[in-house]
């Protein structure tokens, strides 16, 4: 469960102050898909930074499954990412040389599993995620944008993590790889996976259960998506 | 992340960009390898000459006469005839777990039918074979018995044999003259080899008695050669030598000894600091090699982690620590210049047996510089990698992943 009070981030560039959050306030429950758009500048990326425990807010609180991470040191929120978030970004960030499976296991390194296991984790994930079986030991840069992201998405389950964060997942696929993308976010969700999807896309948040407008650093807009699309895979 | 899974990302890393791995490392190569082939030959020159030392014999002390002084003229060192009989007999009886032997030893013309030779003709006591280790090769050396009756006998040193009596011709019952007095060849020894420009095997030797008296008509002597049962005991021994000779000589001023006591250990060690310096020289030009080897690892890490900048971003994103990516990429540099430093090590042994090979110098590579380059290149990887390491250590995960 996440519960995100007041919270508010301000910049600093050449000294001066740039509030890019204004007090952003929202409650995300367990096994809930929530989509946060807004327009490039909004502060999306800057929530999305702050859910993913990638930096802090300048003040407010966070709670993630009961802790106040708001305070938490670079070390403690290293950790938090390490067990409770799961990343999956636009431009996929696998390691290019390395084979599927050693880019799934790569989170499970930094968690200290033993190897035995990390290859066990990695195949599950990845069957997860519906990653084609037959392609488990390939290099990762000889697949396909689609085939990367589903890869991506398993490196982001394999530590079974509290939250999936996917900023812009769609947004170096085309249509209709990005939907089965998106199809495999519904997918997750529907075992009871909670997803948070940043996009500025209307189409693309319109496959959430729920989303949080964005604007000028203020929450606009918080509410059920009432025509959700559905993919089927 | 424990070792075994840091020693695979890390040897994942370097061999996934193989080619300038292998690049970088050329340096250290290169540098590790001419500083273990350096010291090889700096080590090779010193063994040579220190054995050439030893071969004169082990724990050797010498007393030399001095000066001899008419008033204020001196003339010069070796000239003093003060060295007796006595004076040997006396450091034989009072210091202990010596062997003394004195000789006398002048140039002669030798005289066989129809052949001659000048050499020098050492009249010692049968102590001299062991403190000078001479090997006997057939017959005997002289004896005590021989001393005493001051007989014409002669053992043969094999130059000096074969300059008389021709290449493989047994020397052994045959006479030579010296100023007129015939001596009975009865033995010849191993050939101890030259040494530069001393050659070590042309010389004959009698005994002391007829030496003195026969040849010579003197009772003084030309040096003692005194072995002392050990290294660590050469000092106190030398010192003792110098009290009693002192005393014996009633000299109450010890710069004004008309003798001189020479140890062996101070001319090797002179021969050693000697090879010592040009081996530093040589290593230390090698080790300027090192040092622009090490930069070379420090840039092609500074690169890497500008290269690597999104996966740095994405290793913290999925919960590596500062600590984690530190260690990675020092890793990397260590590993680097660890596998730069095995080939040196492999390519100085190359080089080291061509030089001895080709060149005919003599080498040792020693397990000390084995261990030195170990050490370097470790030291090198640290230092060098420390910086780049730290570097991506401190990336902001933000805008790592955002890096173009």
């Amino acid at each position: 469960m996440i519960e995100i009070k007041n919270i508010t981030k301000s910049y600093y560039p050449g000294g001066v102050e740039a509030k890019v959050l204004k007090g952003i306030s929202f409650t995300i429950k367990d096994g809930e898909f929530v989509a946060i758009m807004g327009p490039s500048g909004s502060g999306k990326s800057t929530i999305m930074h702050i859910l993913g425990a990638l930096d802090s807010p300048s003040s407010g609180e966070y709670f993630l499954d009961g802790k106040d991470v708001s305070k938490f040191s670079d070390d403690e929120l290293a950790d938090i990412r390490k067990n409770k978030i799961g990343f999956v970004f636009q431009a996929f960030n696998l390691l290019p040389r390395a084979t599927v499976v050693r880019n799934v296991s790569l989170p499970l390194i930094y968690a200290g599993i033993p190897k035995k296991e990390r290859e066990e984790r990695a195949i599950k994930a990845l069957r997860s995620a519906g990653f084609d079986e037959s392609r488990f030991y390939n290099l990762s840069n000889q697949l396909s944008g689609g085939q990367m992201q589903r890869v991506a998405i398993a490196r982001a389950l394999v530590n079974s993590p509290s939250l999936i964060l996917a900023d812009e997942p769609t947004g170096n696929l085309d249509t209709k790889t990005g939907d089965i993308v998106l199809g495999t976010f519904q997918r997750l969700n529907a075992e009871g996976k909670t997803v948070v999807l940043i996009t500025h896309e209307p189409y693309v948040a319109e496959h959430a259960e729920r989303i949080i407008h964005i604007k000028d650093g203020s929450v606009l807009e918080d509410k059920k998506n009432e025509n959700k699309r559905v993919i089927k895979l | 992340m424990d070792y075994s899974d840091l020693l695979q990302e890390t040897t994942f890393a370097l061999l996934s960009n193989k080619v300038r791995s292998g690049l970088t490392i050329l340096g250290i190569v290169i540098g590790i390898g001419s500083v273990i082939a350096m010291i090889a030959i700096g080590q090779g020159a010193q063994n040579s000459i220190q054995a050439s030392i030893q071969s004169i014999g082990s724990n050797l002390i010498v007393v030399m006469p001095g000066s001899q002084r008419s008033g204020v003229v001196s003339a010069g060192r070796g000239s003093a005839t003060t060295l007796t009989q006595a004076d040997a007999d006396a450091i034989a009886s009072d210091i202990s777990g010596v062997a003394v032997a004195p000789d006398i030893t002048k140039r002669y013309q030798v005289i066989v039918p129809g052949q001659n030779t000048n050499t020098q003709v050492i009249g010692t006591t049968p102590e001299y074979v062991q403190i000078r280790k001479y090997d006997i090769a057939e017959g005997s050396f002289i004896t005590s018995d021989q001393v005493r009756s001051m007989a014409r006998v002669a053992v043969i040193g094999p130059t000096t044999a074969s300059d008389l009596f021709g290449d493989g011709v047994d020397p052994i019952g045959k006479i030579v003259r010296i100023n007129g007095i015939d001596f009975n060849i009865i033995g010849i020894t191993v050939s101890k080899g030259s040494s530069g420009f001393l050659n070590q095997d042309d010389f004959l030797i009698i005994p002391i008695t007829t030496a003195q008296h026969l040849l010579a008509g003197v009772d003084y002597v030309s040096t003692i050669s005194i072995q002392a049962p050990d290294q660590n005991s050469m000092a106190d021994i030398q010192q003792q030598i110098t009290d009693l000779l002192l005393a014996r000589h009633r000299i109450s001023n010890p710069q004004s000894a008309d003798f001189s006591v020479m140890n062996q250990a101070d001319i090797v060690s002179t021969a050693s600091s000697v090879t010592n310096t040009f081996t530093i020289l040589l290593a230390s030009v090698a080790g300027i090699s090192l040092i622009v080897g090490g930069i070379g690892i420090m840039n092609m890490m500074l690169t890497t982690v500008t290269e690597r900048t999104r996966e740095i971003g994405l290793r913290k994103a999925i919960g590596a620590k500062k600590r984690d990516i530190n260690l990675q990429f020092l890793a990397e540099a260590i590993l680097l210049t660890f596998a730069g430093g095995f080939l040196g090590i492999v390519l100085g042994f190359l080089l080291s047996l061509l030089i001895s090979n080709f060149m005919g110098m003599a080498t040792q590579v020693s397990l000390f510089s084995i261990l030195l380059a170990f050490g370097v290149s470790a030291i090198i990887g640290i230092v060098f990698g420390y910086y780049p390491a730290q570097r991506a250590s401190k990336l902001n995960p933000i805008e790592a992943l955002r890096y173009e």
